[in-house]
């Protein structure tokens, strides 16, 4: 299929109709910022956007998720066992999603979905997910997906590609995923040659409109250990105050924490997520930190986005160049600058 | 599909009080289900998230071996929210253990050598687990000499009294146990730091391979003994603790450079280590 | 404010030079519009890189906390106020610092300045006194500063430094005329639950990522009550009680210590005004025991001294 042509108008409608059998997650203005939210009568999707403030992670990956739950009453023969919290898993999508951000549930997937351990959570939940991403006419000048594997207009991680053409919406179905979604939308029309040109040529443009790169070629060649111990760590940490916006809006971060929370006799166990901003991250029972200073800790997530993922998957930085951190790391900390210095170390 | 995230259920079936400050506790379980005591094949090295319902899960190196059938023991050092609680807990409760985690001692590569272990303070757990293993009649033969260095503060701060006396008798496992100090006449074993004691009675390296476990500034002052004596950095086998949660791999917060230590250790040997950012 | 990059420059430069101070602490330009970004200068070679405008607002105080060397700093009013805070509980000496005032004529609010441009992406902000540019792909727009003041600076009393060694230029003229507490007003009109509803609502985007505390100065403790785990005081879910007991706290610490600086609500991503808290601290503090924090190294804080005529009502 090359693509099929939808008015925004059928496009809407056929959305709304979509939602009325399974979860659909559209980009929405809240406040100053749009953040996705799930598709219902009572708000309206707005596609003129430039990116969520907060990735999409938390679709599939939830800042706050139930894992488990338990019984503390002695009086139950299940006290202290933990079950399962029960939950399924139906059919959803995140529709004009950036394909950055689709990029980055790629490089996620990587450590929930491995050889070894499946997180069941994520693997289900991941694989019950279509992504149906909206390509980007005007990216942002903080923007830097083309020097990491990506671009305006990348197919990775994506089951749709849409292409806003002002007053339409051209989507093209990548996988078999794609397919059946947009079997599912139903309406819309083959695209003319003419328009599928048209679209082609606007994607290379958009390309040309990316001005922000990164050097990324030299971060192999480098041991671990050189990088650690470079000298510009701590000129880079200096500003930082160790919050956790860059980690919690960034969407290939996705370390987490495991709690448990009690009310009563009964119990959750719960994961939520974390950040190595945070002292608590690696804190021993002991009381010994392995990162105890604050220039350690900006270390490891440089380093691990940009040098110990490297190494570990050989897939590329853990990095999509979305720029959110860029823009919204509250003491200006820019990760293109590390880039540079790291690579150029 | 499998849920790697979910404890099996167990049943505390002794505790035992192991040092005079009574700070550490060597807790039996028993598997509630016996089906999963069949899935829970480990080896010497390994450890397992101890969990507690409503309190949380703590990494703890598994201290019995697996030659030991029907049962796991764990000795646990109270310091934290989960193991103080469990520290309170009593015989016959019930609680979970999810694992076997992490990898274990080379066993394959340690076959035909001899096996130095040298072992400090609560950091003797899966060193007693491996003394186990390697005693059992089915692998005796498969080591040469089997030589212990193994010290704590004072002799009330040993871990397993009695089966350091019993391995004491023996003739097929040289110990050398030893306290900082000590005001007791009756002690007869060594008085020294552990360092000193492994340089005083390790002679040689030859066909040798050393696993060490202990408190960091043990760990720090025995190494250059071993190397000085003639281990390379690729026989000096060490145990690492991190803080950690899923024990899997997958929350993040254990790395040392690209490797997990939950999931790609908890054993590194000290070349591994070398290669590694010194952040532990 | 523009204009006082040059000075901030070369008075650093001296000190550096004459070893007065060990290092500098300042701004730098930051790499996108409307934010600047702390950078710590040792080498006088490296002062040019020192920056003043209308985007400088976190609390460069955050950066003293424990520090023993000699310290040069720029210090707005609000700045000052918490640097004299900081050195009241002990967390940096007197005799450590050499304090360059900045007399403020407030902070832009950068949310504020996006929303006149209906969310468009901007590329450059120009700074010309009273005015500013603001430059995206296909436009550009002249605003008042005056109009887009942030809103703790459009209430504020204290423009000028109360602490300092030099003054980079003569004071500012103080605002009079806003009710500093106006917003604070309406919701104490409100009822328990409607009070309830606001900050719940307040609160509802927060992602727990601790900016505004980390921001801020006063939040120096080695292991903040959100992190103790023996007793744990607060569940780290994002459940909405958590949510609301780390805000209540976090404010209430702050009492009696906070400047109204504004950081944690310049810094918060997702746009919650959660001075809205702390506000309310400030206007207790100031009506019950007439304290405003930062304004004298003479006296100690409302509320880390008893006196017999203090506030009492609450005693039966």
């Amino acid at each position: 299929m090359k693509g099929r042509l939808f008015t925004k108008k059928e496009w809407d409608k056929a959305l709304r109709e979509l939602s009325k059998s399974q979860k659909i997650f559209v980009p929405a203005k809240e406040k100053d910022f749009h953040n996705f939210t799930v598709l219902d009568n009572n708000m309206e999707p707005d596609f003129d956007f430039q990116n969520t403030r907060l990735s999409p992670k938390s679709i599939v990956f939830p800042q706050s998720e139930r894992m488990f739950e338990y019984t503390l009453d002695e009086t139950s023969p299940d006290a202290h066992i933990l079950k399962e919290a029960p939950k399924d898993f139906p059919p959803q999508a995140v529709v004009g999603i950036r394909p950055c951000d689709a990029h980055a549930f790629q490089i996620v997937n990587v450590n929930f979905d491995n050889p070894e351990y499946k997180d069941p959570w994520w693997v289900r939940r991941y694989r019950a997910t279509t992504f149906v991403g909206l390509g980007c006419n005007e990216p942002c000048s903080t923007c830097f997906c083309t020097s990491v594997g990506g671009g305006p207009f990348s197919e990775k991680g994506l089951d749709i590609l849409l292409h806003d053409l002002g007053d339409r919406f051209l989507a093209k179905a990548i996988t078999e995923k794609g397919i059946e979604f947009l079997d599912k939308i139903g309406s819309g029309k083959e695209a003319s040659e003419q328009t599928l040109k048209k679209a082609a040529l606007e994607a290379e443009a958009a390309l040309g409109k990316i001005s922000s790169s990164v050097p990324t070629d030299r971060l192999k060649e480098k041991t671990e250990i050189e990088l650690f111990d470079a000298p510009f760590w701590e000129k880079i940490a200096f500003p930082c105050i160790n919050c956790g916006t860059c980690t919690y809006l960034c969407p290939t971060c996705w370390c987490f924490d495991i709690q448990d929370e009690v009310f009563r006799k009964e119990g959750d166990r719960i994961r939520n997520w974390d950040s190595c901003m945070f002292p608590l991250f690696t804190l021993h029972g002991s009381g010994h930190n392995p990162r105890e200073k604050k220039v350690q800790r900006v270390r490891q997530r440089f380093m691990h986005k940009l040098k110990y993922y490297v190494d570990k998957y050989g897939n590329g930085v853990a990095c999509v160049g979305c720029g959110r951190c860029v823009q919204f790391c509250p003491v200006n900390i820019d990760i293109r600058e590390v880039f540079e210095l790291m690579n150029g170390y | 599909m499998e849920n790697p995230y979910l404890p099996y259920p167990v049943r505390i079936e002794k505790i035992i009080t192991e040092t005079e400050d009574r700070n550490l506790k060597t807790f039996t379980f028993s598997f509630i289900n016996p089906e999963h005591e069949k899935k829970f094949s480990y080896l010497p090295g390994q450890f397992a998230e101890l969990s507690i319902a409503g309190k949380g899960e703590i990494p703890i190196g598994i201290a019995s071996s697996p030659t030991e059938k029907g049962y796991l023991t764990f000795t646990v050092n109270k310091v934290g929210l989960v193991t103080s609680h469990l520290h309170n807990m009593k015989e016959g409760e019930t609680m979970g253990i999810r694992g076997p985690l992490g990898n274990f001692y080379p066993w394959e590569q340690m076959q035909g050598k001899n096996i130095v272990i040298i072992g400090g303070g609560f950091a003797f757990t899966t060193l007693r687990s491996s003394i186990i293993y390697m005693l059992h009649p089915e692998n005796r033969n498969k080591y040469e000499d089997i030589t212990v260095v193994y010290g704590a503060r004072t002799p009330g701060m040993l871990l397993y009294k009695q089966e350091l006396e019993e391995w004491e008798k023996r003739d097929d496992i040289n110990m050398h146990i030893t306290v900082d100090a000590t005001q007791d006449p009756t002690w007869k074993y060594n008085i020294g730091f552990v360092p000193t004691i492994t340089e005083q009675k390790i002679k040689t390296a030859d066909n040798a391979i050393a696993i060490v476990c202990g408190p960091p500034i043990m760990i720090k002052f025995t190494q250059p003994v071993l190397e000085k004596i003639g281990f390379p950095p690729e026989r000096i086998i060490l145990s690492l603790e991190m803080r950690m949660k899923c024990g899997i791999g997958l929350c993040g917060r254990c790395n040392i450079g690209d490797k997990y230590v939950c999931k790609d250790g908890p054993v590194f040997s000290l070349a591994q280590l070398r290669d590694m950012p010194p952040e532990y | 404010m523009l204009e006082y990059t040059p000075k901030i420059r070369e008075i650093a430069r001296g000190l550096l030079e004459k070893g007065t101070v060990d290092v500098f602490i300042g701004y730098r330009k930051g790499s996108v519009p409307m934010m600047n970004e702390p950078v710590l200068v040792t080498d006088p070679a490296q002062t040019d890189v020192l920056h003043w405008d209308s985007h400088c607002g976190l609390n460069l105080c955050n950066y003293l906390t424990k520090r023993t060397d000699r310290i040069g700093i720029v210090a707005n009013g609000c700045n000052s106020r918490n640097i004299v805070t900081h050195i009241i509980e002990n967390q940096v000496k007197r005799e450590q610092l050499y304090i360059v005032g900045i007399p403020c004529t407030g902070m832009i609010d950068h949310r504020a300045v996006k929303r006149a441009v209906n969310g468009k992406e901007i590329k450059e902000v120009q700074e010309n006194k009273d005015t500013f540019l603001v430059i995206g792909k296909d436009f550009e727009e002249k605003f008042a500063k005056k109009d887009f003041l942030q809103d703790n600076c459009s209430v504020c009393r204290h423009r000028n430094p109360v602490e300092y060694d030099e003054m980079v230029a003569e004071p500012v003229e103080e605002q009079e005329a806003e009710d500093v507490f106006a917003d604070v007003k309406t919701i104490e009109k409100m009822s328990p639950s409607e009070k309830q509803d606001f900050f719940t609502q307040l609160i509802s985007s927060c992602i727990r990522c601790y900016a505004c505390r980390n921001v801020c100065p006063l939040c120096y403790c080695p292991t903040c009550f959100v992190d103790e785990s023996q007793p744990q005081w607060v569940g780290k879910s994002i459940d909405p009680v958590d949510t609301m007991t780390f805000h209540l706290l976090r404010a209430f610490h702050c009492a009696g210590r906070c400047t109204d600086c504004g950081a944690c609500e310049r810094v918060c991503p997702v746009a919650i005004p959660v001075r809205q808290f702390t506000k309310k601290l400030n206007k207790d503090t100031l009506e019950l025991f007439q304290w405003e924090a930062g304004l004298t190294l003479e006296q100690r804080p409302a509320l880390d001294v008893y006196r017999v005529d203090d506030y009492n009502d609450f005693i039966l």
